[in-house]
């Protein structure tokens, strides 16, 4: 097994100022403000973030991106996360990394600089509830020179802004991811869900009767692999972000700890409550630990390669961990403010809600332990 | 030390590997039918020590031990990374530990770096030979490891000090021909730190008495060691009076390892979770394989994720852009996550064996020879010992994230 771990000093100056827009553009108050906006994000930090090139960083620079490699997203999640700071920037760049592994070239061609330009984009996986489920139940079939589709997809996130949409679907008994257009949608095809994580947005997306040009179904005959690459890729953005969320959640706290006093003294210095904040400083370091190997690992693998078993097991190490370490996070944040951590108006709640929302994306800890489970303790 | 040195090739490295590889393949010591020791902590009986005291002298005599220190007090005067290289080989092969560690990782590079020529001829050499076994003198029973607070008195008496108190959790205190002690010869000093000094005292002296600590194992290791009017030349003084906190500080240092100026060898048996699934290969729970019940293997990936994330930070700590956020958190927090893996590791190596888990050493059932009972029990050293996991807690919790005392 793999031990790499680096951070070259390009990384380091990408994650400095990341940090720095991070918390320049998105204080809590600025947060808070955005909980029940439509789409969820300011559209004027989107677009600086464009111009930053932050949807570009891990498209290949013949298709207008960066060519930094996926591993590069890292520290922008972590430090989104850190900020709570929500954008469509992860849906666009999973549903670039789909077309850029399984697209043929004319798709890669069309779609892939508007993408790094900032056009919103998405993958449509889910036909309900369950991350593990091993086949789609969304339908296609051929109609001469179409493809038309019966099924709804669930948990579509940032679905409201998407002007593409990836969709998971079964085409002749196998597995096929398919571009559908914003456009190639029935008006009242996105319905919004009512998120736990208010920072968020997802939304049930219906593909029935949706017939789009065969020319949009991605490459079939490698579906599952990507599909797998994706589930990989998206855990480890989902954990990066949760790393970056539960520093900002013991940052908040610590702050209460060192100055709620109660019984004549700082609570802070009461072990009960020391000790377990302790714990989650050591638990976000094994999650930080993890999402950078796995960085580490992705930066060392070709942009469309397969990735290797090293990789899989690194992504779906820092999601198990980096998820575990939010909630506990979460759940004694809310604890340890005591009467306040019951408002709405104390900041414990955000992190709660994010841990148990992120906790899903792209499958829970129990999902990635049990496929670990299979890697390393069946192999021999 | 070996700066005047040129530093060797990468070639010369790789042969040199290559040569520890296969002498510790042929001298590899046999099972020898009795548990060994994981740690110097846990030398309990005349056999294990007669043992080890073989190996240790076995593994010198190759020139695989003291080789950054100089020729003439039985080193081999070649650069560190010669040793680095020898230990790393030593894990590889899994061999015995080196157990006369605080001579060769505290005491020896402390003469070495500032003992007298005469104390550099006296001791060093012996140690590495594991002639002469040393221990440390330091703990107290009252004030654990808070070494600001030794009550131990030395007295000085013409060209004698005389020494009364008691120390406790001194390794092979038994079995030492001489210990590292730290005693209070001022009272009186202002600050508590500079009434301390610290002395090279030998052990077989009347007024010292090593007793046994049975601990939970049901075996021995340690001892609690009573000053009597103990009477030991004066000359065993290092330094000067009131030097011993800052001699015992820089003690501490060699732990890091040969390129701090430790001796090398093993200083104790590394186990991982992979330890673990091979000893639980043949265990069967509801009359399937034990590795395939998903409660279990739930609980194992915990724990390889665990050991995973500690291995990778230890490289992270190395990386200044990714520790700024919490500075200096991996270091100050590196023994309590890694003494509380340990013992989750072993806890649940024993939970997991179905009903051998409640066999111990010296049962011929008991899996592994009753391993993992006695690394369990045994691993309480390592969250107790050298500052308890709550006293951790505490200064990560001070001085990591700045929280009231």
């Amino acid at each position: 097994m793999s031990n790499a771990l680096s951070f070259s000093d390009e990384q380091a100056m990408i994650l400095d100022s990341a940090r720095e827009f991070c918390r320049e553009k998105s204080p809590v108050s600025a947060v808070r403000a955005l909980l029940d906006s439509e789409h969820g994000y300011d559209p004027g930090t989107w677009e600086e973030m464009v111009a930053l090139g932050w949807p570009s960083l891990a498209i290949p620079e013949e298709f207008g991106g960066a060519g930094l490699g996926f591993g590069s997203i890292v520290p922008i999640a972590e430090s989104m996360g850190r900020a709570l700071l929500s954008t469509p920037l992860f849906s666009t760049t999973l549903a670039a990394q789909a077309i850029l592994r399984a697209g043929q070239s004319a798709h890669k061609e069309q779609w892939l600089p508007q993408l790094a330009a900032g056009t919103p984009a998405t993958l449509a996986l889910l036909d309900g509830g369950d991350w593990g489920a091993p086949t789609t139940h969304c339908a296609a079939r051929r109609d001469g020179d179409n493809i038309v589709l019966e099924g709804e997809k669930w948990f579509v996130a940032d679905a409201g802004v998407a002007q593409l949409f990836v969709a998971w679907c079964e085409l002749q008994g196998e597995s096929a991811l398919l571009l559908v257009n914003r456009d190639q949608l029935a008006a009242d095809a996105i319905q919004p869900h009512t998120l736990l994580d208010e920072t968020k947005r997802a939304a049930r997306v219906s593909f029935n009767g949706v017939s789009v040009p065969a020319a949009q179904l991605l490459d079939g005959a490698g579906a599952n692999a990507v599909l797998r690459d994706l589930g990989l890729l998206g855990a480890l953005l989902v954990a990066a972000e949760a790393t970056g969320s539960t520093g900002a959640c013991l940052d908040t706290v610590v702050d209460y700890l060192k100055t709620r006093k109660q019984f004549g003294q700082l609570i802070g210095s009461y072990q009960a409550l020391k000790h377990p904040t302790v714990e989650m400083l050591c638990q976000l370091d094994s999650a930080r630990s993890l999402i950078y190997h796995a960085a580490t690992l992705l930066d060392e693998t070709e942009a469309t390669g397969e990735l290797d078993t090293d990789t899989e097991i690194a992504c779906r190490m820092a999601k198990a961990q980096a998820v575990e370490a939010l909630t506990f996070a979460g759940d004694r944040a809310v604890q340890f403010h005591g009467g306040m951590g019951f408002t709405y108006e104390c900041d414990a709640q955000l992190y709660i809600r994010r841990a148990q929302y992120a906790q899903q994306q792209f499958g829970d800890a129990w999902h990635h332990r049990k496929r670990l489970a299979a890697l390393l303790l069946d192999a021999a | 030390m070996n700066s005047a040195v040129d530093a060797p090739s990468q070639n010369e490295l790789d042969e040199f590997r290559g040569q520890v590889a296969a002498w510790l393949k042929d001298n590899k010591p046999a099972d020898p039918g009795f548990l060994l020791p994981q740690t110097f902590m846990e030398v309990g009986s005349d056999q294990q020590l007669d043992f080890l005291r073989e190996w240790q002298y076995k593994l010198w005599s190759a020139g695989y031990l003291g080789m950054a220190w100089p020729k003439e007090y039985g080193g081999q005067g070649v650069p560190a990374v010669f040793q680095v290289i020898a230990d790393a080989e030593m894990r590889r092969a899994a061999v015995p530990i080196a157990f006369n560690v605080i001579g060769l990782g505290w005491a020896g590079p402390l003469i070495l770096h500032r003992g007298t020529e005469e104390e550099k001829q006296k001791y060093l050499k012996n140690i590495l030979s594991a002639e002469d076994i040393w221990c440390q003198g330091f703990s107290e029973p009252d004030h654990g490891s808070d070494l600001g607070n030794v009550q131990t008195r030395a007295v000085r008496d013409g060209d004698e000090y005389v020494i009364n108190g008691t120390k406790i959790w001194t390794t092979m205190g038994n079995y030492a021909k001489y210990m590292i002690l730290l005693a209070r010869t001022n009272p009186e000093a202002e600050r508590k730190y500079d009434g301390l000094s610290f002395f090279l005292s030998p052990m077989q002296v009347d007024g010292i008495d090593p007793r046994p600590i049975q601990k939970l194992t049901g075996e021995y290791g340690f001892t609690e060691t009573f000053f009597t009017d103990a009477r030991i030349p004066a000359s065993c003084l290092m330094g000067e009076e009131g030097e011993g906190w800052k001699i015992a500080m820089q003690t501490l240092q060699y732990e890091r390892g040969a390129e701090a100026g430790a001796a090398g060898g093993l200083m104790q048996v590394r186990v991982v979770i992979d330890d673990v699934i091979e000893c639980l290969k043949g265990v069967t729970r509801d009359g399937q394989p034990l590795l395939e019940d998903p409660v279990i293997r739930d609980e194992l990936v915990k724990l390889m994720i665990e050991e995973k994330a500690q291995g990778l930070s230890n490289r992270r700590a190395g990386i200044p852009a990714l520790t700024s956020d919490y500075p200096f958190s991996l270091n100050l927090s590196g023994k309590l996550r890694s003494s509380e893996y340990a013992r989750r590791m072993r806890k649940l190596a024993v939970a997991a064996q179905g009903a051998h888990g409640g066999l111990y050493v010296g049962d011929g059932n008991a899996l592994d020879a009753g391993f993992w009972q006695r690394a369990y029990l045994n691993n309480f050293s390592t969250t107790i010992g050298g500052g308890t996991s709550q006293i951790q807690a505490n200064i990560v919790g001070e001085h990591v994230l700045g929280l009231p005392k």
